[in-house]
């Protein structure tokens, strides 16, 4: 192994695999002299579960389900992903009631996952009471999907062809409900947390990232974004009728971690914003198009884009025409997002660490797969 | 007013009684221990309680419930760790300085518990009225870094030295401003003995009737005092998303909770300095020249005064914790020497020229 | 520009590579000693400016590996797909596109730690997931692992 020089009154530490600003099992080793951090190097693979080889294995319908298990949060967005590149190999299209379902469920996915993050945040700052008040509206959401999907966190609602089953029939009320609830208490986030002095102290004009950096460094979604880099797959390459939904692109040009947070914050109230154009407007009609037993792709590639809670998620998958996929390739956000750590941390100190990680927003096992 | 003199009468009922039966040097070392196995007690009992109220105030501020399993509303939760606590085993790393180890713990505890020698609890109820009380509590306050530096250098963990490092900048910078914020008191009461603190309080406590210098001199006083607790927004020693546990993260069982209550100790110690200081200690609410307001409060106890006021300022330090967000060790420093240190210095002599021409009421 | 135009820009700069198309992607076949300065000129050239890499993977065909880099322009919004095929799969090195872009250090990790494909000119190679003792390359397709009990 690679060693490196430790001068006189370096200080190397562990980071991990379990700490409790990591969010999982992710090892970072910093250089530190004295609080200031002179260099990182991250070690990844303590949750790697070779995802991309089990699917190999696994039939066209059979392996989405273990990508649900990649970015926890965003379950629905990496299922619906996978769904939307098998049908691409199909020719097919979901039925219009489907795809607003998918929309309306990746939206919820998205407020769900940024309250977390917003929570956790929270706490990683030291603020332990922000992590309960983002759960109270977090469990509405997971009591929506677990009456409609029967899970609450790996949820493997979203399949080929649509979805699994039909919306139960609170859907709709228990979904307004929240919306009303969510847009009451949105100002409590703004009280807590965004107007808080020692928060701007220690977001502001920290961790920064330029945009250039973040293209180079291939940093997607809220990271890339809060840079000022227009990166959001919806708007670029619109799946399943975003582009008959209004919303807007939240764009920050500071990229710093204020500017992350703000930005998250604001994409709540754009998600919020295309639930409510969604929810009155559920087409009927049937919720999945019937595929045959065993699908086979005809040979050939087919590459899919979805923007999850982090990013861009990118699925590749390479048929031979067999009934499994010859190859499966995910191109996860977090593993990007998480390049942008190294620039950031040099010279910053270890409490910079701590908020950084937090406005990165990582998920370990999507970096691991 | 009648409960104070009564304890007051009961202890001297046990001093005489203890003096008839044995020989006074005997009769000395008994008090003592009387007074030792008091304090622990009181320390022990106050803070089960105050860990107790702070989950439950913690709860609530967090929309739940707090501990609600052990005895009637988890009445009994805090007593329940205790016991754990007690019951685990002691673990010393292999590869630490084992003496250093084992006795730091018991620095932090004893000087916590020394600080709390000339807190006046009520009327006569105080184990030693020094005359330099304040000065006391300030010096021997401060030895408590000496122990955790022992703690963070012998557990053989970078995180605990880091902890212990931030420990000790943290608490040398704030001590600075939490003496010159009692030092403002002291100047308009001419003494530094707590009892002559509390009496100059007979007509008014030091809030009311010391106008701005004291105001600014109280609030400086609770920002140092949480610093120097090293509670939140302040708890970078043991920023537990930063460095786990900072200087406590290889100790456990009684060992660990010898810190966790001399941090409670601390804090009930600098809040009863405050309390005394500032609020009056024991003495009632009182306004110079409202007789009738006057002597309706003398019928509320003294201890009931004191504790009250002492648990106000602990609620306070409560709320801080669950509320903000923790500060960044340059912000903490910068804090300290840029914006309080100066504050403090200004408003000592602003104080000095209030109590000089004697403006206060 | 428009997959058409690309198609026909890409005709007259790399004269003599061969290009397909799939479903998503225009795909364009390189040597591999000419990735790096294809790689470069794609980059760099005001017309095209892929500034974005938003994947680079392999693919194991078991008589050959194939390199796929996927990139996009964040100024014209154009995707192209580039394939690399390596025919020595005991021992297949190409350059790296790391100097290009930052993101190709982790990708190029992870390449060469679960395919086992080398990339001269990365700053520091190595194994990311696997610990630096395994034996073996995991996303090979004729990967045996001992230790694998079949149910």
């Amino acid at each position: 192994m690679e060693t490196k020089d430790i001068k006189h009154d370096e200080f190397v530490i562990n980071v991990g695999p379990q700490h409790p600003s990591t969010h999982g099992v992710l090892r970072l080793e910093l250089w530190l002299d004295g609080e200031d951090i002179i260099d990182s190097k991250p070690h990844l693979g303590y949750i790697h579960r070779g995802i991309e080889k089990m699917s190999e294995a696994l039939g066209y319908k059979q392996f989405i389900y273990l990508t649900s298990r990649m970015d926890y949060l965003s379950a629905h967005i990496s299922n619906q992903a996978c769904s939307l590149a098998i049908e691409k190999g199909l020719q097919i299209e979901a039925p219009a009631r489907a795809q607003v379902i998918r929309v309306l469920m990746a939206e919820l996915t998205r407020l769900a996952s940024h309250q977390l993050w917003w929570g956790a945040l929270g706490l990683d700052l030291g603020a332990v009471s922000p992590f309960f008040y983002a759960f109270r509206e977090r469990e509405m959401i997971l009591e929506i999907f677990e009456e409609t999907c029967g899970s609450r966190l790996t949820m493997n609602y979203i399949t080929p062809g649509g979805v699994v089953n039909d919306l139960h029939p609170d859907f709709v009320k228990k979904v307004k409900k929240l919306i009303e609830q969510l847009k009451g208490n949105l100002h409590e986030y703004y009280q807590l947390l965004t107007g808080n002095v020692i928060l701007q102290a220690r977001t502001r004009g920290v961790g920064k990232l330029t945009a250039e950096d973040a293209v180079s460094l291939g940093c997607t979604g809220p990271v890339a974004r809060a840079s000022g880099v227009k990166c959001d797959v919806r708007k670029l390459h619109p799946y399943d009728g975003y582009d008959k939904v209004e919303f807007e692109e939240v764009l920050n040009d500071k990229g710093d971690n204020f500017a992350r947070y703000w930005l998250r914050i604001e994409e709540m109230k754009q998600s919020i914003y295309i639930i409510e154009q969604l929810i009155d407007n559920i087409p009927e009609g049937s919720y999945r198009e019937k595929l045959k037993g065993v699908v086979k792709l005809p040979a050939g590639e087919y590459y899919q884009r979805v923007e999850t809670a982090r990013g861009e998620l990118g699925v590749y998958i390479v048929s031979d025409g067999k009934k499994e996929p010859y190859r499966v390739r995910f191109r996860t956000p977090n593993f990007s997002n998480l390049n942008a750590l190294r620039p950031m941390l040099k010279g910053a100190k270890i409490g910079d660490m701590v908020s950084m990680m937090a406005t990165l927003d990582l998920i370990i096992p999507d970096i691991d797969r | 007013m009648q409960l104070s003199i009564s304890l007051l009468e009961i202890t001297r009922a046990i001093d005489s009684w203890l003096n008839s039966a044995f020989h006074p040097h005997v009769a000395y070392g008994i008090e003592l221990v009387l007074a030792g196995v008091a304090v622990i007690l009181l320390v022990v009992a106050m803070a089960i309680l105050m860990v107790y109220a702070e989950r439950k105030l913690a709860g609530f501020m967090q929309m739940r419930l707090g501990p609600m399993r052990v005895g009637k509303w988890g009445s009994m939760q805090a007593v329940a760790d205790v016991m754990k606590l007690l019951l685990k085993e002691c673990l010393v790393p292999t590869n630490s300085d084992k003496l250093m180890f084992r006795v730091a713990p018991f620095v932090v505890t004893i000087v916590s518990f020394m600080t709390l020698v000339p807190i006046a609890f009520a009327k006569g109820i105080q184990l030693w009225d020094i005359n330099i009380g304040v000065f006391y509590i300030t010096a021997v306050s401060s030895l408590s870094v000496i122990g955790i530096l022992m703690a963070g250098w012998s557990s053989n963990n970078k995180y605990s030295l880091l902890g212990a490092m931030r420990s000790g900048a943290q608490i040398v910078s704030y001590e600075l401003s939490g003496g010159l914020a009692l030092i403002v008191v002291v100047m308009m009461s001419g003494t530094l003995s707590i009892s002559g603190i509390v009496q100059a309080q007979a007509d008014g406590w030091w809030v009311i009737k010391g106008h701005i210098p004291v105001i600014i001199a109280f609030v400086t006083f609770i920002i140092t005092s949480t610093a120097e607790l090293n509670r939140a927004p302040f708890d970078l020693a043991e920023a537990e998303s930063e460095l786990t546990a900072g200087y406590h993260t290889e100790y456990s069982g009684m060992q660990f909770a010898m810190f966790f209550l001399s941090e409670y100790t601390n804090m009930f110690v600098l809040s009863m300095v405050a309390a005394t200081v500032f609020l009056g200690g024991w003495m009632p609410f009182h306004l110079a020249g409202l007789d009738g307001l006057n002597h309706f409060m003398d019928y509320i106890p003294g201890i009931v005064w004191f504790f009250g006021k002492t648990f106000f300022i602990l609620f306070l330090i409560v709320w801080f914790r669950w509320t903000f967000p923790r500060l960044r060790i340059d912000q903490l420093l910068k804090l300290e020497w840029k914006y309080l240190l100066p504050v403090s210095i200004i408003n000592v002599l602003f104080a000095a020229f209030i109590a000089l021409m004697g403006w206060y009421l | 520009m428009t997959k058409e135009e690309l198609k026909s820009y890409l005709e007259k700069t790399f004269p003599g590579m061969t290009q397909e198309e799939n479903i998503d992607f225009p795909v364009l076949w390189v040597e591999k000693d000419q990735i790096f300065e294809v790689a470069k000129k794609l980059k760099e050239d005001e017309a095209t400016k892929f500034d974005f890499l938003f994947d680079e993977t392999a693919i194991d065909w078991q008589t050959h590996f194939e390199m796929v880099y996927h990139m996009t322009s964040t100024t014209y919004r154009h995707d192209l797909e580039i394939k690399v095929k390596l025919e020595d799969r005991d021992d297949a090195e190409l350059p790296s596109v790391e100097p290009l872009w930052k993101a190709a250090e982790m990708y190029e990790n992870e390449i060469y730690d679960l395919f086992g494909i080398r990339f001269s000119g990365h700053p520091h190679l190595r194994r990311i997931f696997m610990t630096n003792e395994w034996k073996g390359y995991p996303l090979r397709k004729d990967y045996q692992d001992d230790d694998v009990i079949s149910l």
